[in-house]
């Protein structure tokens, strides 16, 4: 198709150099720290953890079916309950186990099944909403997507009902070291690097091993990669796992940080994600992750600054303004479609 | 440059393409291809398959915008490469930019209830400079295009402002609108004839009657001229293969084109069908005056009616003559068998 | 329509036919009947049982009167999702947008009181000029960007009447909202539904004679051309980016209209009036009842909203007031909101033409004379 773009038109591929990069986002950093503080800074990077680990399934899924996935935020949702049921109920647990060898054994725990189940309920999604789908025009799948997104919303009000409930917070939120006059929880910095680690873990599947390349090939080119041998059914389900059970990840992280959720916590959640995805480049896995970031920082500067009320709203001008201006988000390059 | 043909060495230019170039990332899809076709005349393009001809088409139908180049229809130059995109950005940001800097500096600076006031106004201001920004670059009236113009603003033509200057084309795979029906179909691609807007078409005047029953009228006259009387109330994606063809083509004459560009009108067709539509071609050209350019493989129908053939292979022109000039041509023989022997032919 | 008629003794067959004739090429005329008839056919038919037992007759017009306001709503959607092809997922905005117009420029809240005639036309223009601003910086990006932007208007939209309580009151939202009234002839009240029904089933009549005048018009067909292949559309000499911007403007314009009339009704708009759930219901009527065909999503609106708002309420009270074990428990209210979902998800999968398909109008010609051959 035609060179559809914002008012900036088509932009060929200018990524910002391998070496400016961690240098901008190195300073970026530390200009924040300065402005917030530690405490609001480390808030922030802890809702860039969840945000990121979420915006991560959305690109992926548009990077290779070039779906918005509506549903996703509510599989986020759908996350922080499944967590909230294997802690609260499985293991019967109540805030901060104590006990290191225990607080091992639950976390593991409620990380791995979580992670599980959420990945297992988004592949199921694929495989009955968006696969009969994947020829019908473009409206098909979008339309699919907003009923299964309020088909999971509505379905968790109605077994667990409108309340916000409270998710138990095994890691203890009263482990703390002093950084000078401010304290630190070791809370904030476990789950920073459970989502650290988990990126970091993606990043080496799509690039190392057989399977990520094939998802890599597959949202280039799905004809041309099918021909070559890729299974794409399996790829764009594997795409699915991956991404739900990220969600499910950010659920727990959710979970454990601001112990309550809601059934309504998936679509603001969403659509900050989303945006995120937009930002960084949508299809593009780094681009996700930093734009997490970003949008914490945004929200967390627009709580400091007094507008608390107003962060969706900043947000949403955002990605409008990104839209207008850099469509192809801070990583992306521009994909030419064909007439 | 080009080799004129008897009979319209006299003709004025209808379409002139000079030095286009396309790229996509690294490849050269067309290479600095110069080339014109006097008014009146079949011209046609020949190539392997993926030497750029459809590329070339799109360039000139204002899908693409060529990298280098440029072409003129009728005499007046449509497009050029875009320039100054970045620039246009900062139109937009020029006028947001007080409104903004105002709107912080009320609710961030001055704060409190003394600011908020003139904070609300200034962030509707933004708002509506924003808006206004975008629709004039989106909408581009001549004054707008004239003054960016002035600091180094150019975006070329759009398919659409082609089809207002005289262009038509079809598509290489079939390209209809598939739920509507046939007539329809025709009266969609009357689009830059009718004149009727909001008001005409809520309040039904008399003048916006007449005119729907004019264009309902034509429409049906077409699709008797290209063979498809009587079907108008088909749907689109009802009609055989053949007929799909000629309704593109009956669609694109509905927008009376200068000229019109045919991307493989003869593909997938059995001889029966092949020789209507030669037949078909050649009456546009007679009876309508179209100029007409096409890109196809099937040599029967190249030879039968083409006036003259261009043929590109990766991307270049390595060819250019009439009829007998290219069948003995070695270049062209060498490019068809070197890669048709490659690709199995 | 022929099988009908061959039925009917041969007189009436032959008035029925004349009548098709005639509607077909006076199709304003057509729908002006046929809302008339509606209009008197509904309160006959609510007095019939088992209709008659749910409620009153006035209870029943009042459920009319709203489940008309939100056929005329998906009608509005419709041009949007099912002429253009866009998906829109923050319609309730512009509803509200429409609705909070009438309420600061009717009501005691800034103590300002215009009359409401006028108000309906501002409310469509704010509509318009809303969707003009959401639909530039998007329109032109690749179609899904659209879903998200409209997702987002659509949930900022709330928030901000929520939080700028200095000019919307805030969550109490504006109530005691002007009623409209006819100067020296009549005035609306409260306690009489009936000129509420009457205005409401006119607003229809025009909604869906501008909508189908449009969708024959050039910038219908154009809407439809982008729909079904926007790189032909634009080689047909559509500028679709205002082709685009015309679709949003209008179905903005219709919620805005619509919305007017939706406040002076209620009396009360509230920020949680309008929801993501409202755009849901919305787009869950259109999908249903088929996208492209005007009477169709009308009549799905209609029928959802009488299911919601009549049906499963009464059900559930059925079911308490008989103690029937399990059931009493299930609120199906609740439930209604799962059943959109599923709703959007089986028909994409099963039928996404809708229970009611587009169908295209076959024209027969008529030449400048007015004969037809
Ligand atoms: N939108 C595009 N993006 C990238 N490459 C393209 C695009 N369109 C065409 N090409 C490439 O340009 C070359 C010429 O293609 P095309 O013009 O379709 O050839 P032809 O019509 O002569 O068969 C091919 O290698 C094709 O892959
Ligand atoms: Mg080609």
């Amino acid at each position: 198709m035609a060179e559809k773009a914002g008012v900036v038109s088509v932009r060929t591929e200018r990524a910002p150099s391998r070496l400016l990069l961690p240098l901008v986002v190195v300073a970026f950093l530390a200009a924040m720290l300065a402005w917030l503080g530690l405490t609001q800074f480390l808030n922030a990077l802890t809702l860039g953890a969840v945000y990121a680990l979420i915006a991560l399934g959305y690109t992926m899924v548009y990077g290779i079916i070039e779906l918005i996935n509506f549903a996703h935020g509510d599989v986020f949702m759908v996350g922080t309950f499944v967590s909230m049921f294997v802690s609260g109920t499985l293991l019967k647990e109540k805030n901060g186990i104590e006990d290191i060898s225990a607080l091992v054994f639950g976390l593991v725990l409620v990380f791995v099944i979580t992670i599980a189940v959420m990945a297992v309920i988004g592949a199921l999604i694929e495989r009955f909403a968006y696969r009969p789908l994947r020829k019908a025009p473009k409206l098909a799948p979008l339309i699919t997507a907003i009923g299964v997104s309020f088909i999971l919303q509505n379905a968790v009000q109605y077994f667990f009902g409108p309340l916000t409930y409270n998710v138990p917070q095994i890691f203890p939120v009263t482990w703390a070291f002093m950084v000078g006059e401010t304290r630190v929880p070791l809370l904030n910095l476990f789950v920073i690097s459970v989502a650290a680690v988990l990126m970091f873990v993606l990043q080496l599947f799509i690039s190392r091993t057989r399977t990520g390349r094939a998802m890599r090939t597959t949202a280039m080119d799905r004809d041309a990669s099918s021909l070559m041998g890729v299974d794409i059914n399996r790829t764009i389900m594997i795409t699915f796992l991956i991404g739900s059970g990220l969600a499910g990840a950010a659920g727990v992280i959710h979970g454990l940080y601001y112990g309550n959720t809601n059934f309504t916590i998936g679509f603001a959640s969403g659509l900050k994600a989303f945006t995120a995805a937009v930002l960084g480049g949508i299809g593009n896995t780094a681009g996700a992750a930093l734009g997490g970031f970003l949008i914490a920082f945004v929200e967390v500067g627009a709580v400091v600054l007094g507008f608390s009320r107003w962060g969706g709203a900043v947000v949403f001008s955002l990605l409008v303004i990104f839209l207008v201006f850099r469509p192809t988000g801070l990583l992306g390059s521009s994909t030419g479609d064909r007439a | 440059m080009s080799a004129l043909v008897k009979g319209f060495a006299s003709a004025p230019i209808m379409l002139k393409a000079r030095g286009v170039t396309r790229r996509f990332g690294g490849l050269v899809a067309v290479n600095s291809v110069d080339f014109e076709i006097p008014k009146g005349m079949i011209a046609a393009i020949i190539g392997p398959n993926g030497a750029g001809k459809t590329t070339f088409f799109n360039v000139i139908a204002g899908i693409y915008a060529p990298t280098e180049g440029q072409i003129e229809l009728d005499g007046t130059v449509l497009v050029s490469p875009p320039r100054g995109e970045g620039r246009e950005s900062s139109v937009l940001v020029a006028m947001i930019a007080p409104f903004a800097l105002i709107a912080l500096w009320s609710l961030i600076i001055v704060g409190g209830d003394a600011g908020f006031y003139p904070g609300v106004a200034a962030v509707v201001g933004a708002m509506l400079a924003f808006i206004a920004g975008l629709l004039l670059n989106i909408i581009r009236p001549a004054w707008y295009a004239r003054i960016v113009r002035s600091i180094g603003i150019y975006r070329p033509a759009r398919p659409n402002d082609m089809v207002e200057a005289g262009l038509a084309r079809t598509f290489q795979n079939i390209r209809l609108y598939k739920s509507l029906t046939v007539l329809e179909n025709i009266l969609v691609g009357m689009h830059v004839h009718l004149r009727a807007g909001f008001g005409g078409a809520i309040f039904q005047g008399r003048a916006v009657r007449e005119e729907e029953a004019a264009a309902e009228r034509e429409a049906r006259e077409l699709l008797r001229f290209v063979g498809l009387g009587g079907l108008e109330n088909e749907l689109a994606k009802s009609l055989p293969y053949g007929n799909q063809r000629l309704l593109e083509i009956a669609r694109a004459l509905a927008g009376r084109p200068k000229l019109l560009l045919l991307d493989e009108p003869a593909a997938g067709m059995n001889p029966k069908e092949t020789a209507e539509m030669t037949a078909l071609i050649r009456r546009i050209r007679d009876e309508r005056g179209v100029t007409i350019l096409l890109i196809e493989h099937d040599m029967r129908v190249v030879m039968d009616i083409s006036d003259r053939i261009t043929v590109l292979d990766h991307g270049e022109k390595i060819a250019e003559g009439l009829p007998a000039e290219i069948r003995a041509n070695p270049k062209v023989i060498e490019a068809y068998l070197g890669r048709g022997a490659a690709a199995g032919h | 329509m022929s099988r009908l008629t061959s039925r009917l003794p041969a007189p009436l067959a032959r008035l029925a036919a004349r009548l098709t004739t005639h509607f077909t090429s006076h199709r304003s005329q057509g729908i002006f009947f046929a809302i008339v008839a509606l209009g008197i056919l509904l309160p006959i038919l609510s007095r019939v049982p088992p209709f008659g037992a749910l409620q009153s007759i006035n209870a029943w017009t009042n459920a009319f009167t709203i489940a008309v306001i939100y056929s005329i709503l998906a009608i509005g959607l419709n041009v949007v999702i099912g002429f253009a092809g866009l998906l829109d997922l923050g319609y309730a905005a512009f509803f509200a947008l429409g609705g909070y117009t009438y309420a600061l420029v009717a009501s005691p809240f800034l103590n300002i009181h215009l009359p409401f005639w006028p108000v309906l036309i501002i409310g469509a223009i704010i509509g318009a000029i809303f969707g003009v601003l959401l639909g530039a910086p998007t329109l032109r990006l690749r179609g899904d960007y659209l879903a998200i932007v409209t997702l987002g208007f659509g949930e900022i939209v709330p928030i901000t009447l929520l939080n700028a309580d200095k000019f919307t009151a805030g969550t109490i939202g504006i109530g005691g909202i002007d009623k409209p009234n006819i100067p020296g002839l009549y005035n609306f009240d409260l306690t009489n539904p009936w000129p509420f029904y009457i205005l409401v089933l006119a607003m229809l009549a025009i909604v869906v004679i501008v909508v189908y005048r449009l969708e024959d018009s050039k910038i219908g067909r154009a809407w439809e051309a982008i729909r079904e292949d926007e790189l032909a559309a634009e080689s047909s000499g559509i500028n679709t980016t205002i082709s685009k911007l015309q679709a949003f403007a209008v179905g903005a314009a219709i919620a805005g209209f619509i919305g007017v009339f939706n406040a002076a009704k209620l009396t009360i708009v509230a920020p949680d009036m309008f929801g993501f759930v409202v755009s849901v219901s919305t787009l869950s009527a259109v999908v249903l009842g088929g996208m492209g065909n005007v009477v169709g999503v009308g009549i799905g609106a209609f029928v959802i909203y009488l299911i919601q708002s009549v049906f499963l309420k009464q059900l559930s009270i059925l079911f308490t007031q008989l103690s029937i074990p399990i059931l009493k428990d299930i609120d199906f209210l609740q439930f209604q909101y799962v059943l959109y979902g599923a709703a959007l998800v089986i028909m994409m999968l099963r039928r996404p033409q809708g229970i009611f398909p587009a169908r295209r109008r076959h024209r027969t010609f008529t030449d400048a004379t007015g004969n037809s051959k």
